[in-house]
């Protein structure tokens, strides 16, 4: 058997076991974000969003949908592999691979695919709650598919690179609680950053996730904030970076390796 | 064709600690070796590197030929581990860990399954097969990892204490299987600090000690190095007093016990002679301590006063 093709049966592997692990710990991995956006939605979308009415030429609930759904990919994604990377560093069972002929590169994508793989399937799962609020469309299905495929994988990268450094429990929460959750609430998934006086709009274009919310709102209802091109240039960009970042901690064994 | 050659391997840890100062090694493919030392002596460091655990810092690796630095994927294939430490997922069902490890050998689902059925027969775990890992006795875990080592026939299997803390019974039954995959072709690298595990099962030795091979050689000429051996005779009758036999110094252990140490070049038959032209008769007789265990404590601890002796 050719060495790519096993390559193959590797990535293959490790896929499959992290969307079996998925499935496995449902209760844990895709109920939780399903209650917590029903929330929102309810929450935000129908009892307050009545008294705020449109946003951005939208109703306030067709507004938030895009966002929440793109939060969804995003927390989900980058919380899977933080996790279970983290778990199988922590568990010292990332030595099978470690001890495996499997290229760096093999390991890094299996991780990386696992994470979309949640990212996409709680995606979907918030997308099916949303349409029971609000009816959703599909203006741009290449650009949705795009942005969260993009997305996904660049979050999924964030979450191995912080599971990387990670040395206890505790170390997987900071980034999600301090950076991820502030950066999502400020990247305009509840208001235009029209709104925002001008230098917290000149601010708010430095924040990466705000051009992921913007893309996938226009793939739905066609209106953006931001400039689509510019959007995905800072989208690949980012997910270039953390690739070459990821992938160079790995090779090195940093945090895995004596 | 030398299964494995170290030339000059080296590790020196960020804190200072120089765990291997440069060792050279050699095992030929389907020698059974056992690389002995005390704690901290730097076998699990070599096997760290050996294995890619571990980043060394300077020295050369080969695997079957395949050098470690060039041709990482191709030795890798030929290496299977059983770690010291268990560190498989301890969610994942038994056959599920070994199927996945083939798989991280391009092994695929298919050709896996048959695969670590065999194994999983031949170590008394297939009865085990879909419970979560984490149900495992400790010995049925030691069992696990050396079946998810060889799900795919690697060419060198090194195991790093694989009988620490396993009852005697499954350790020898351990033994046989270990025996029966060396005799098929695997060449087997052992750590181990049951120095009876590595007299019974291996033919070459290497002794590490402060991160240097302080002796390398046959288990049967390093048995041959041991000047004096101190058996035990279990006696027939109670003695009142340690008889008084010509050229052997014997000790009492208690009134039916002796205790007698014999240099190589002594006959035991003389002995048992005297002992027996005295009246007493010996009844079962064994060496005090394992012969390789004294030796190797010999060797340690000579070394030791050597370098205490060298620095002072």
């Amino acid at each position: 058997m050719s060495r790519r093709r096993q390559n193959m049966v590797g990535l293959y592997t490790i896929v499959h076991k992290e969307l079996t692990r998925v499935l496995r710990i449902w209760i844990q991995t895709l109920v939780p974000p399903a209650i917590t956006m029903s929330l929102y939605f309810v929450i935000f979308g129908q009892l307050i969003g009545r008294r705020v009415g449109e946003m951005g030429g939208l109703d306030f609930m067709a507004w938030i949908a895009p966002g929440l759904i793109i939060m969804a990919v995003i927390q989900n994604s980058y919380g899977n592999v933080v996790s279970s990377f983290f778990g199988a560093k922590f568990g010292r069972h990332i030595e099978e691979m470690m001890v495996s002929p499997l290229p760096t590169s093999m390991i890094l994508a299996g991780y990386v695919i696992g994470g979309m793989g949640r990212g996409l399937l709680v995606g979907l799962l918030v997308a099916l709650i949303a349409s029971l609020f609000v009816p959703l469309q599909v203006a741009n299905p290449l650009v949705m598919a795009a942005v969260v495929l993009l997305t996904s994988a660049t979050f999924s990268l964030a979450g191995l690179i912080n599971a990387v450094f990670a040395k206890k429990f505790d170390d997987i929460s900071i980034i999600p609680t301090f950076i991820l959750t502030p950066l999502t609430y400020l990247g305009g998934v509840f208001y235009t950053v029209e709104l925002l006086p001008g230098p917290w709009r000149e601010l708010s274009l430095f924040n990466p996730i705000l051009y992921m919310v913007n893309l996938f709102r226009y793939s739905i209802f066609g209106v953006s904030d931001v400039r689509l091109d510019i959007a995905f240039v800072i989208i690949l960009a980012m997910l270039i970076v953390l690739y070459i970042l990821a992938f160079y901690l790995l090779k090195r064994g940093i945090g895995l390796r004596a | 064709m030398k299964a494995l050659s170290i030339r000059q391997l080296s590790k020196r840890y960020p804190n200072g600690v120089e765990a291997l100062k440069g060792i050279d090694l050699d095992v030929e493919e389907g020698d059974f070796f056992a690389l002995l030392g005390p704690n901290g002596a730097g076998k699990t460091t070599a096997i760290g590197i050996l294995t890619s655990l571990v980043n060394k810092t300077g020295g050369q690796i080969e695997v079957f030929g395949h050098n470690m630095d060039r041709e990482l994927e191709a030795a890798k294939a030929c290496i299977g581990v059983v770690p010291q430490e268990v560190n498989f997922n301890q969610f994942e069902k038994v056959c599920d860990i070994v199927v996945n490890q083939a798989g991280y050998y391009g092994i695929s689902r298919r050709q896996a399954l048959p695969r670590a059925e065999r194994y999983l027969k031949q170590l008394d775990l297939w009865e085990k097969r879909d419970s979560p890992s984490r149900n495992l006795s400790g010995g049925m875990k030691r069992r696990l990892m050396i079946a998810r080592a060889l799900v795919h026939e690697p060419r060198l299997l090194i195991l790093d204490e694989p009988t620490a803390g396993v009852d005697i019974e499954i350790r020898r039954s351990m033994w046989e299987f270990l025996r029966e995959i060396n005799a098929q072709g695997t060449t087997i690298i052992l750590t181990t600090h049951y120095l009876e595990e590595a007299e019974n099962l291996c033919r070459n030795i290497a002794i590490i000690d402060h991160g240097q091979i302080i002796e390398k050689a046959s288990t049967r000429r390093l048995l041959d190095k041991l000047s004096t051996e101190t058996f035990i005779l279990n006696l027939q009758t109670a003695l009142r007093e340690v008889p008084e036999v010509d050229g052997y110094q014997l000790n009492m252990v208690d009134e039916t016990c002796i205790e007698v140490e014999i240099h190589r070049d002594r006959s035991i038959n003389a002995l048992f002679q005297q002992l027996s032209d005295a009246g007493i008769q010996v009844a079962s007789m064994r060496n005090k301590v394992n012969r390789l265990e004294e030796l190797f404590v010999r060797m340690v601890h000579g070394g030791r006063n050597d370098r205490a002796g060298g620095e002072s």
